[in-house]
């Protein structure tokens, strides 16, 4: 029998991975929100090339991805992680091109990745509820 | 996530949050908190879980990811056959419509789950978990998972399988690992298929393949394969049969570490109170 998949259906979209990734930031910044009954003001992620994931995107896809949510009219900001390579032959380090990940200082191929996988939800900025400056609490 | 004791800020992040800091302080009522979490921390959960399922149940789960039409449902119909009466099979097929996939599979005498994803572009952990309850995973030696056709979107959500395979079929060119580095970089085994069709193809080199692979840094095998005779799949069966032995290794170490095939998460900055792994919360 096949399974038909039930609300990941609806929260997805033709041919665009970046909107479940989007769904799944939302629901990860709503659940720190709800905790300290806040509204989100700022989201800041960490991508890199070799994530698979494209920042322009998941910016696009932001607003309907947000809307009706905590997270609705909060600011998207992604910082580019840059693709970097350590060679253990020459141990020298190098930023590269995603699909050239080759020691550019040797020659050597079997280098390993420093940085530029990255998909990261790196801080999330929350403002208080109208009334409810109490709840923040928590040292920042 | 802990966002409690502070051990989430860790010597790349710390500028962030000192003093000065882009997000130091909470001037006019707002606050910063520290995630550090993967974007697809919900996802990567579930696939931990399903990993579970698999250990339970002594299960070699293979995640097989391609071009649409490189021959993935070719190769497990070719694979049933070779292994038949030696190795139980089971498969879940992803496809966007049609139970097809799933009924050639069943043609072979084995089990399959069809998962028709509507219009997503690839599986995750979710969909193959509520598929994984609709096999007999304790008569089963190996599962398949032959994920949507796409060399995009599948590489970024881990289903919780032990390794990725990516096949490269020789009409598709031989320089596909470099146009698509997230897909090929993720594969812990690349397969060269329809390498019968060299002789006609002339303009596809095995070698250019292999060194366009090796461009990103991967050092995993790279198997030709074709299945117009039964000797054609061999090195891909040997392959089998080696991660097969290897994870029954790493089981009875009782270290499976090696044995987790999350390569595009590498980088998260990943702390033991980020990736608490629940108990299992449903019938298995």
């Amino acid at each position: 029998m096949p399974v038909r998949p039930g609300s990941y259906l609806t929260k997805s979209w033709p041919a665009m991975h970046e909107l479940s990734v989007c769904y799944a930031l939302v629901e990860q910044a709503e659940a720190i929100a709800r905790q300290r009954k806040a509204r989100v003001v700022r989201l800041l992620l960490h991508i890199g090339p070799l994530s698979g994931v494209e920042a322009g995107l998941l910016r696009r896809a932001f607003p309907l991805a947000s809307a009706g949510s905590a997270c609705e009219g909060a600011a998207l900001d992604i910082e580019d992680a840059p693709v970097s390579v350590h060679c253990p032959e020459c141990k020298k380090s190098s930023v590269v091109a995603a699909n050239k990940l080759i020691c550019p200082a040797c020659g050597n191929w079997r280098t390993s990745l420093e940085s530029g996988d990255e998909m990261v939800l790196q801080s999330v900025e929350l403002e208080a509820w109208a009334g409810g400056g109490d709840v923040l609490s928590s040292p920042a | 996530m802990c966002d409690t004791c502070g051990c989430n800020v860790t010597p790349g992040n710390q500028h962030l949050v000192e003093p000065g800091g882009k997000f130091s302080h909470s001037a006019s009522g707002r606050e910063s908190v520290e995630v550090l979490q993967n974007l697809l921390s919900e996802n990567d959960h579930q696939a931990s879980h399903n990993r579970q399922h698999f250990a339970r149940h002594q299960v070699l789960a293979l995640n097989l990811m391609s071009s649409p039409g490189a021959g993935k449902t070719s190769l497990l119909e070719a694979t049933i056959k070779a292994l038949k009466g030696e190795l139980n099979i089971a498969v879940i097929e992803g496809d966007l419509e049609t139970e097809n996939d799933a009924r050639r599979i069943r043609e072979c005498g084995v089990p399959a789950v069809q998962i028709t994803t509507g219009s997503a572009c690839h599986l995750d952990a979710h969909m193959v978990h509520d598929a994984l309850h609709q096999l007999p995973l304790d008569d089963v030696d190996i599962l398949f998972i032959e994920n949507v056709g796409n060399l995009v979107c599948p590489a970024s959500f881990d289903l919780g399988q032990h390794r990725n395979i990516a096949l490269l079929s020789v009409p598709e060119g031989d320089d596909k690992p470099a146009k698509y580095p997230v897909m090929f970089r993720s594969a812990d085994a690349v397969l060269i298929s329809k390498t019968d069709l060299l002789q006609v193809l002339p303009e596809f080199s095995v070698a250019r393949a292999e060194a366009s692979l090796r461009g990103l840094a991967s050092q995993v095998p790279c198997l030709s394969v074709h299945t117009r005779s039964s000797s054609g799949i061999q090195p891909w069966l040997d392959w089998l049969h080696s991660q097969l032995a290897e994870l029954k290794d790493s089981r009875q170490r009782g270290d499976l570490s090696n044995f987790t095939s999350v390569p595009e998460h590498g980088h998260v900055l990943m702390h033991p109170h980020l990736q608490q792994v629940t108990p299992l919360d449903d019938e298995l």
